[in-house]
Order: C-alpha cells, then structure tokens, then sequence
C-alpha cells in the first residue's frame, strides 16, 4: 500500500556541520544522509564544506575524501569507481545514479546524497538489497534447457540473436531504477520492479534459452509484470542509459502474443 | 543483528520531480477531476428536467467566474486525461518508448490540451 509519510523512525532530523578549511577558494557543499543504528536516533543530514581544488572530479571522490579526511564513520558501498559494478548507487541531487560517473560540476546548488529510496537503511548510505537480489533469484537467471548440449562446442548463437540481447545485458543490478520508480515504492513486496524486469527479458529473448514458455508463467501475475505503469522513471535514471520500460513493454507483448495464439 | 528498526529511506521527499513522474500522476488526477465534473455534468442535466427555475440555479452558479474557472479547469483535465490516454496507448503498442519519445509526446500532450481548452473556450464558447 502507498504510504506517502516516513514513519516516525525514519523522520529526518537537523545534523552536524563540518566547515571547509581556513583558505578553501573553491568550496562546495554536501548534504549527507546519516544513520547510525547504534545511536538509537532518528537519521540525519550532515553538512559537510569540501574544497573542490583539494578533490577529485566526481561525488564519489567527494564522499571518499568525506570519509578520509573528515569522518571516518561515514558508511557506504564503492568498488569499481568506473561505472561496472554498481555499489555506489545513491540518490544524488534527487535522482539515483552512481556516485563514481557523476560529475560534482554538474550539480547546482549543495549537493545532496541520499541512500536509494524507499529501502531499509543498514547505516548511513548503505541500503538493504536482500529483498531486491532475492527478486532477482526468483526470475531464475541463468540458461535453462531441454536439448542436450553439443559434445564438442559451446551453445552457438547467430549474431543477429546475440543484437537482441543489447541493451540488457549491460545491466550492472545497481538498483537504480527499481528504487526510483513509485510503483516499486508503494508495491515492491511483490512488484519485481524495472530492474528485474529488464533482467527477465534479457533471459526470455536469449535463443539458446529454451524455458521461454515457463518464465512467462511465472511473470503473468497482477502485481509481479503488471505493476508498470510506463511512469518512465527507470530509464530516467538509468546511470547505463537502459530502458527497462521497454525492456517491460516487450515482456507484456510476448504474454499478448502467445495469448493470442 | 536487530534489523526490525531500520529505518526507511526518504523517496517522494527527496526524489526529483520531473515530466515522467509529474505527468504520470496527473493522470491519475485528471482522472478524479473528470469524475468531479461528471457530477456537475449531471446536476445540469438533472436542473434541466426539473423546471426553468432549477435550471436557472445551475446556470447561475455555472456563469459566476468561480463556476467558469472550474469548468476550464475541468475541461483542460479532459483534454490532458484523453490526450494522455491515446499516449499511453501509443506505448502500450511498444512505440515511443524511448527517453526521446516519452518526452517529445508528454509535452505536445500538455501543449495540445491547453490549446484544444482555448479553442473551446475562446472560440466555441
């Protein structure tokens, strides 16, 4: 059910300031989303002033210099620092995307980072994904098949085949889109959400796939496929430049199609 | 670990709003302001069956600039639900469905159904 309000748990509150250092000439502002389950408080936003000509290019130098130089307690998932791995997806100046490929020029203003929305926070910016990588399971993503492997080579697949798979298979699981679509918001208990979705259809249009048949069962649901309300959100903010709402479309397509048979 | 007291990350307070998200729940609301009207519609309807008085009232309250707002309200809502309807159609069809796409016809949806609201207004009316 949408619930529009935070629950009292969640409610934020005034936090601290850390002032950029005496003679800083270029100085940016960040608001950081903190929660330290140990404390017992509500969560917070943090002010933290940054130096730009002491820091790299991107928010995640930022938020690595934040947590250097000036709060080691600050808590957050980053590997790659290069866009592949997906671990340092927040929600940075109101829409989701990886702090290691945006640019701190590109934002106006303060910059402000939130962990992704609407998700049960496990301290400060990092999120809990259990539910979301439980969802990604349960669409079974790996290939499935009835004929026997051949002998002496892989599982061929013509090129045109593989064109199909463009597009989807660059998806890194980063969570942005899921947790930027209201619709997963409000029904992401059972909604798969774009994300997941996009990664369904990476399965169903793969010809060496032969479980088509049976992975349209398991997505012909009112709440798993058809909670997408094309609101777009997902490719809004997509930090690959994906669609999964077309990814969706196509899957709504195959069920009208095999219906129609 | 005690999990039961995580708290919940902020979203509509903190996310962007922007033309997918804010046209997708005007939708939603030109869809309710539609079934308001609706009723006005049959007060009309019901005002003209019950005698020149009745009607008389309605029209009245209909011509007041209150009255006349609401309705050019209502009508835009009517424009932009249909308009945005046949959008979604087009999308359901698996067309437009790129970033491009989905912006190009959001605004000529919004465009269109103020100017289709003028002509009414301004030249039928």
């Amino acid at each position: 059910m949408a619930e529009f309000r935070l629950p009292k748990n969640s409610r934020i509150q005034k936090g601290k300031t850390f002032a950029a250092p005496a003679g800083a000439k270029r100085v940016k502002r960040f608001q950081v989303y903190r929660w330290d389950p140990d404390s017992g408080e509500n969560p917070r936003v943090d002010l933290f002033e940054i130096d730009l000509d002491d820091c790299g290019p991107m928010v995640l130098d930022a938020v690595i210099k934040i947590k250097n130089e000036i709060d080691p307690t600050l808590t957050f998932r980053r590997s790659c620092r290069e866009g592949i791995c997906g671990s340092c997806a927040f929600n940075i100046d109101g829409t989701n995307t990886l702090a290691c490929t945006k640019a701190i020029d590109d934002i106006k203003g303060d910059v402000k980072i939130y962990p992704l929305p609407h998700m049960p926070v496990i301290k400060d910016l990092v999120p809990d994904l259990t539910h979301f990588y439980a969802q990604y399971a349960s669409i079974q993503p790996w290939i499935k098949t009835q004929s026997p492997a051949p002998p002496d080579k892989e599982r061929l697949q013509s090129p045109e085949d593989r064109r199909k798979m463009d597009g989807l298979y660059e998806c890194i699981l980063c969570a942005c889109c899921s947790t930027s679509c209201p619709s997963y918001w409000w029904n992401g208990d059972r909604y798969l959400g774009p994300a997941i979705l996009l990664q369904a259809y990476r399965w169903l249009v793969d010809s060496r796939d032969e479980a088509t048949g049976e992975r349209l069962d398991e997505l012909n649901d009112p709440f798993r496929l058809y909670r997408c309300h094309t609101i777009m959100n997902c490719a809004r903010t997509c930090p690959k430049g994906l669609n999964p709402a077309k990814a969706i479309a196509e899957i709504k397509k195959m069920m009208l199609a095999r219906a129609s048979l | 670990m005690a999990t039961d007291n995580r708290p919940l990350s902020p979203h509509l307070q903190v996310y962007r709003p922007q033309l997918t998200s804010v046209l997708s729940i005007s939708h939603r609301f030109t869809g309710i302001i539609n079934s308001l009207g609706l009723i006005v519609v049959v007060a009309w309807l019901a005002s003209l069956a019950a005698g020149p008085e009745a009607y008389e009232q309605i029209v009245g309250l209909l011509s007041h600039p209150v009255g006349i707002i609401a309705m050019a309200v209502w009508t835009f809502s009517l424009f932009y639900h249909l308009l945005n309807g046949i959008r979604h159609l087009i999308w359901d069809a698996g067309w437009m469905l790129d970033l491009k796409g989905a912006y190009a016809s959001g605004y000529a949806v919004v465009g269109l159904a103020f100017v289709l609201t003028l002509l009414v207004w301004g030249v039928i009316l």
